[in-house]
């Protein structure tokens, strides 16, 4: 009998043991702070980095890149809030879909390009009142002159993309939604596919507003919160989510923009990139010492006052979807974080977006064209502004 | 004959239970923390394997990493790096020129994820005297400080010199064999770039950098240059608009380009991105070669003429300026080129070619 029960024992010890290996496996990011319900991650999520078989015959020429395999090690904030563990994953590629069970859209760069008559590019120029339009670490810096939109546009059109765009419109804040996509209509990636992600806490309110072929509106519903500093920090963690849950398998790209702002001039291929970030307005003249980053030690958003490169707006940021899903989610554990410690960060996301921004580079940058202030006036070295606010009554809207 | 146990623990004395309840626990600890180190998704054994296995190899220099605190001084948005030249092609891709890029951070973004390149030389016949200074300086100015194949493609691997190589640098000697004709050793050099991808290149490195072994190294070339797909500019035609570029220009070629069209002279001498792209490239410009054969015709630069086409097709990721293929003896050295970085060594074209 004593064998026997050292037998189940056993047995059960190791059934419990290989219970918690798994869960080991698949829950990597599991804290121990009380928020936990916000990051143990949909069951979705763990079919998302789910690898193909390797192939690396490449056969044809014009073959896209070849599918490889999909390796995904689950990345984790660490307990003291910034550790991540970076793993390589990738796209695999969409004809490959008997392999896989989720799917990114697959990458597929390097076609030949259709010929289009466009001038030389001038190697050697003198341009006086010009902007910075290479990062230090060779990121583009978008801003007009810089890209032939034709050229981009050869480039990138047979490559069939879907660019996503999410907004909020919590509120009262539902007002601007028929101008922000009337703007966006005429104006945003025209000619692509696009998915807008309106998310919002009264999908009656958001109105109809016609869409061109190849483009369509889904409407997320949301908690509201009652203070718009709450509202404003949780969007981190829901366009990650969506992502997990939707966004990945629709779009190639994804952009996350305000919406209280209109579209004022074309918004094109230029844009896309692997990670995407935008100029804030108010501070590209200014010395990073200036820029109102987080400064108190306590928060995971601080930044030191010799670091710094620009001050980044938060009001537009994306890039390729799977990026933007690490980057929403490495700042939502940022503001997580804050919050156990009890404290906001001095312009909420905007600071965690910024300081995530110093340590992950983003990989081209928007000019203040693709985000400016309508109050500001415009200097002659931004000639084309895309993108702008809307003049409004904030007190009333937070309110 | 074991004893029967009574159902209740009533009256058992405590130690009783200790050793089965110790067992337990062990147990347990040595399955969960062995089936987290052992597991395929554990991340300790998994940036090592990463490193070695194929499939990370691909996203290698795309991903976004985290880098460690810096300092460094700001740029300024105001303040263009570069007032005299074009830094931004219009597709954009960067123009890598002085002054343009900070080393730190690439070298930081690129030790990150733990980069490898591979750079290929074609030492045919006589060209072997070149190696040795091609090694020793490559040795001192290229990748410094990052994990380095060099493939010396040669018909001759016993006059391949002895260069002690850093750490983290070995070179692979690949025996080919060599073509009568210079104009056909250079253009070969494309098919065996390709087959050699496939074989070997996609395992072992993540980027690859094809150059021409008449040259050395005079300063700094390190990972700006790496991306998906990068050409250097041609250090004569700079300057010159697209008319004058010396592209092939009759219409039976298959490098055939019309004087309305071409963004730059790239040079044949100095091409390279990711193994993937190159690979294609490669494969690209061979079979374009092997069809002008079937035709009766060779390109006027033969594998540059072909490059030129293939460039122009399916636009680089980035751009070298002239500072990464310069000839000072021919060109001189003007102020726009604040370094040479790689340079011509003097040759003796009738003695070299052919022999």
């Amino acid at each position: 009998m004593r064998r026997h029960r050292l037998a189940i024992g056993l047995g059960v010890c190791l059934l419990v043991g290989t219970v918690l290996c798994t869960l080991w496996v698949y829950v990597e990011d599991w804290l121990p702070v009380s928020y936990v319900p916000y990051y143990l991650p949909c069951p979705e999520i763990l079919l998302l980095f789910r690898g193909t078989v390797t192939h690396h015959t490449l056969r044809s020429t014009h073959s896209p890149l070849p599918a490889g395999q999909l390796h995904c090690i689950w990345a984790s904030a660490g307990r003291t809030g910034y550790y991540e563990k970076q793993r390589p994953h990738h796209l695999a590629d969409s004809r490959d879909g008997s392999n896989m069970k989720l799917q990114y859209k697959g990458e597929k760069l390097f076609q030949p390009v259709a010929q289009s008559r466009y001038p030389q590019p001038k190697l050697l120029e003198q341009r006086p009142t010009e902007l910075l339009t290479l990062t230090p670490w060779l990121a583009p810096i978008v801003s007009e002159g810089t890209f032939n939109a034709e050229l981009l546009q050869h480039i990138y059109q047979p490559l069939n993309l879907t660019i996503g765009l999410t907004v909020f419109a919590v509120g009262k804040y539902t007002h601007f939604v028929q101008h922000f996509l009337e703007s966006a209509e005429r104006f945003f990636m025209h000619g692509y596919r696009v998915c807008y992600y309106v998310f919002t806490d009264d999908p009656t309110a958001i109105p109809q507003v016609p869409l061109g072929p190849g483009r369509r509106l889904g409407i997320i519903p949301i908690q509201r919160h009652s203070r718009w500093e709450e509202i404003s920090t949780r969007r981190m963690e829901i366009i990650s989510q969506h992502i997990a849950k939707r966004a990945h398998q629709e779009v190639d790209y994804l952009f996350c923009v305000d919406v209280d702002m209109v579209f004022r001039n074309p918004w094109g291929p230029e844009t896309l990139g692997d990670l995407v970030a935008a100029i804030h307005p108010g501070y590209y003249a200014v010395p990073r010492q200036q820029f109102p980053y987080e400064r108190r030690h306590v928060s995971t958003a601080f930044v030191a006052d010799g670091e710094g490169d620009f001050y980044y707006g938060g009001a537009v940021f994306g890039g390729r979807v799977a990026n933007v899903y690490e980057f929403t989610r490495g700042c939502h554990m940022a503001i997580l974080a804050d919050k156990a410690n009890g404290i906001m960060a001095a312009w909420q996301e905007e600071s965690h977006l910024n300081r995530r921004f110093i340590s992950h580079k983003p990989s081209k940058v928007l000019s203040p064209e693709y985000l400016w202030d309508d109050r500001k006036r415009q200097p002659p070295s931004l000639k084309l502004i895309r993108f702008s606010t809307l003049d409004k009554d904030t007190s009333w809207l937070r309110s | 004959m074991p004893l029967t146990l009574p159902d209740t623990l009533g009256g058992k004395p405590k130690c009783y239970l200790l050793r089965p309840v110790t067992f337990l626990l062990i147990m347990l600890v040595l399955v969960f923390f062995g089936a987290g180190f052992l597991s395929p998704r554990s991340p300790v054994l998994w940036s090592r394997r990463a490193g070695a296995g194929e499939a990370g190899r691909e996203s290698v220099g795309l991903q976004v990493v985290k880098l460690s605190r810096m300092v460094y001084p700001q740029p300024k948005v105001l303040k263009p790096s570069r007032k005299d030249v074009l830094v931004l092609t219009p597709w954009l891709a960067p123009i890598i020129w002085e002054a343009t890029f900070n080393t730190d951070i690439l070298n930081e973004q690129f030790r990150l994820q733990n980069a490898t390149i591979g750079i290929t030389v074609f030492a045919i016949k006589k060209y072997v005297v070149f190696l040795k200074l091609f090694l020793e300086t490559a040795e001192q100015h290229f990748m410094v400080g990052h994990r380095v194949n060099y493939y010396v493609f040669t018909d001759r691997p016993a006059d391949v010199p002895h260069v002690p190589l850093g750490e983290g640098r070995q070179m692979v000697v690949l025996e080919v064999p060599a073509s009568a004709r210079w104009q056909d050793v250079s253009m070969n050099r494309m098919e065996m770039i390709s087959s050699f991808c496939e074989q070997r290149f996609l395992r072992e490195v993540d980027f690859l950098v094809c150059a021409d072994v008449d040259m050395k190294f005079r300063d700094h070339v390190g990972v700006e240059i790496l991306s998906q797909l990068f050409g250097t500019l041609h250090p004569g035609y700079y300057r010159a608009s697209r008319e004058a570029f010396p592209y092939e220009r009759r219409p039976q070629s298959q490098a055939h380009i019309p004087r309305d069209q071409g963004d730059f002279y790239y040079m044949g001498a100095f091409f390279g991105g990711s193994v993937s792209e190159v690979y294609r490239l490669t494969k690209a410009c061979h079979q374009a070669i092997v069809a002008d054969r079937a035709n009766g015709v060779e390109a006027v630069w033969h594998d540059e003429s072909h490059l030129n086409r293939y460039l122009l097709d399916h636009k680089p990721t980035k751009v070298l300026s002239p500072e990464y293929m310069w000839d000072e003896k021919l060109l001189g050295w003007p102020a726009i080129m604040r370094k040479l970085r790689y340079v011509a060594v003097p040759k003796n074209h009738r003695e070299i070619r052919n022999r």
